[in-house]
């Protein structure tokens, strides 16, 4: 079996990011990045499967500038047999992302592919749902276990109040939650090995998909700052505060 | 045109996110159809039709949608969609698996985690987990939507929609449902609960974290939350984390216990109406977004918590 996982390249998760001045966006000049966190869980639990014997070959793909480059090296250092880099300036959306891994998956035809059930820059939670949809196969979304049938994947997901167990036909899209794994940390001699596998780049052109964006950006701002708080000498006046003051016993 | 919102249920009841997102509906000032998608839903569709400001109310009845998958819904949707300015709902867990398959299949963008909607096409959404705001305008014919419920009040019953059905499709081959487990923990979920207690690396350990902890917890009937240093720690299960990669909550009351304040976890309870801090190091940035800051061991201070709340005035 082949799997195929994307990995988005985002603002580290300990950033705490800023807006430009204009207000017209926020500011990633000089940001430390990283691969994706759920994306990581994605590619971990790829790994565990050709490890355990179910996969055959693991395929990072990421999609953007030359900076993603670097989520890549992480990913072949993890463990990715092969990476590939959609190389597009264009401002990618889910939909614009589902299309493009769409044409990737019609060349690479991976069993199954793998995804971050969202990236935790623009928190929208859809390329893996979209990308399901866009190839007519099934989705396990959000997902925090996996096992491999004969033509089939069982995956138990997230629901409100506990979980459900679903069944999907393969080829099928299945979105990582963050409790499917702990992603093991990456070696530095891994790194360096890294470092000389290829990283095969397409241009998006090449792949013949409109990518463009659909949703505008008129501005970001800061949320309302919460007011500032006091510091209470003891428990016993911690509990009064919170029984008369703020009414939450 | 009309905004047709999909209904969260229980199979016996509306959940009160759906009377939450008419609210948000309200906003197109169009007619507002509700789609319930289920098995046995009469019930439920007799209580749609009494929501205030609702003018149809759907149902889609049949067997297989007793536990509706993302395809078969999904494919319901886009049947309709053509009659439809606005497709809408509550953000959870449902509707995040199938209005991103919809939207795809009718090639229009989604608009996901709306707290404003701020015109017809535009919307307000927080981004970098409710760190920064962005303002959205779409270029779609179709808007689909889901809205944070705690953005809206509910709506209240004062109406008496007409109740029509759709046809409803064989199911996809494509997936099975194959069961569900139910939570069967005495304490509340971490993402719904009134209140969370939470705790950090000063904990020290697992035998400890729960020993602190789940005193306070029962008292306060909160659920259990973790910082990812505790989780990664192995003081805590991952699925108690909170923070921008672990669940995101928002609950009456927040108390976090030895915790100390990294953007990661501040991102995803930052939202929370009252925020108590208790920890030893005066310079914890946790401080900075407490409305309540106890400096003090933590050893000693939460079991003295736990007795000062069994001993005070009943609630």
């Amino acid at each position: 079996m082949k799997i195929l996982v994307a990995v988005k390249r985002v603002v580290d998760f300990n950033v705490k990011v800023r807006i430009k001045p204009d207000g017209s966006d926020v500011d990633i000049a000089g940001v430390k990045m990283g691969i994706n966190p759920f994306d990581e869980n994605a590619l971990e639990e790829a790994l565990r499967l050709k490890e355990r014997g179910k996969a055959s070959e693991v395929v990072a793909v990421s999609l953007g500038g030359t900076a993603n480059q670097d989520v890549l090296r992480h990913a072949l250092a993890m463990g990715a047999d092969r990476a590939i880099l959609v190389e597009t300036e264009v401002n990618l959306q889910p939909l614009g992302v589902a299309k493009l891994l769409k044409a990737v998956v019609e060349r690479e035809q991976p069993d199954l592919i793998l995804l971050g059930k969202q990236a935790i820059d623009s928190d929208a939670g859809q390329a893996g749902q979209m990308l399901a949809a866009l190839l007519g196969v099934g989705q396990g979304v959000a997902i925090s276990a996996i096992e491999i049938w004969d033509e089939e994947i069982v995956v138990t997901r997230e629901i409100d109040g506990g979980t459900e167990t679903l069944a999907l036909r393969l080829p099928a899209v299945v979105t990582a939650d963050l409790r499917l794994n702990e992603p093991r940390y990456v070696k530095l001699p891994n790194l360096m090995m890294a470092k000389k596998k290829p990283i095969q780049t397409i241009s998006a052109a090449e792949l013949g998909v409109d990518a463009s964006p659909r949703l505008t950006q008129l501005k970001v701002a800061d949320p309302p700052p919460r007011k500032p708080g006091i510091k209470v000498g003891s428990v016993q006046e911690l509990v009064e505060k919170l029984r008369v003051e703020a009414k939450v016993l | 045109m009309s905004v047709l919102i999909l209904a969260e249920h229980d199979g016996h009841k509306l959940k009160k996110v759906t009377r939450q997102a008419v609210t948000a509906a309200r906003s197109w000032q169009a007619s507002i159809h509700i789609l319930i998608v289920g098995h046995h839903i009469a019930a439920v569709a007799q209580e749609a039709a009494g929501i205030a400001g609702v003018t149809e109310v759907i149902q889609a009845d049949a067997a297989h949608l007793a536990h509706p998958l993302a395809e078969d819904v999904a494919g319901l949707l886009v049947e309709h969609a053509g009659h439809y300015q606005v497709i809408l709902a509550p953000h959870t867990r449902f509707s995040k698996n199938v209005l991103p398959r919809t939207a795809a299949l009718l090639d229009v963008a989604m608009i996901a985690d709306v707290i404003a909607v701020t015109g017809p096409k535009s919307y307000l959404r927080p981004i970098y987990a409710g760190n920064i705001t962005a303002t959205v305008e779409s270029s779609d014919t179709i808007q689909i939507v889901t809205v944070r419920a705690s953005s809206y009040a509910a709506v209240t019953d004062d109406g008496t929609a007409n109740i029509a059905s759709w046809a409803v499709s064989a199911t996809t081959p494509l997936a099975r449902w194959l069961g569900e487990k139910r939570n069967v923990s005495d304490r509340p979920e971490l993402a719904t609960a009134r209140a969370v207690v939470s705790g950090g690396r000063s904990l020290g350990s697992a035998e400890q974290f729960e020993a602190v902890l789940a005193p306070l917890a029962e008292e306060l009937k909160a659920a259990l939350g973790a910082t990812r240093a505790a989780v990664d720690a192995g003081y805590a299960p991952n699925d108690l984390q909170v923070g921008q990669t672990g669940t995101v909550v928002a609950p009456e009351l927040y108390i976090a216990v030895g915790v100390s304040g990294a953007i990661q976890h501040t991102a995803g309870m930052k939202d929370s109406k009252v925020i108590v801090a208790i920890n030893q190091d005066p310079d914890a940035p946790i401080f900075q977004v407490a409305d309540y800051g106890l400096v003090a061991n933590l050893f000693e201070a939460v079991p003295a918590l736990v007795a000062a709340l069994r001993t005070s005035a009943p609630r």
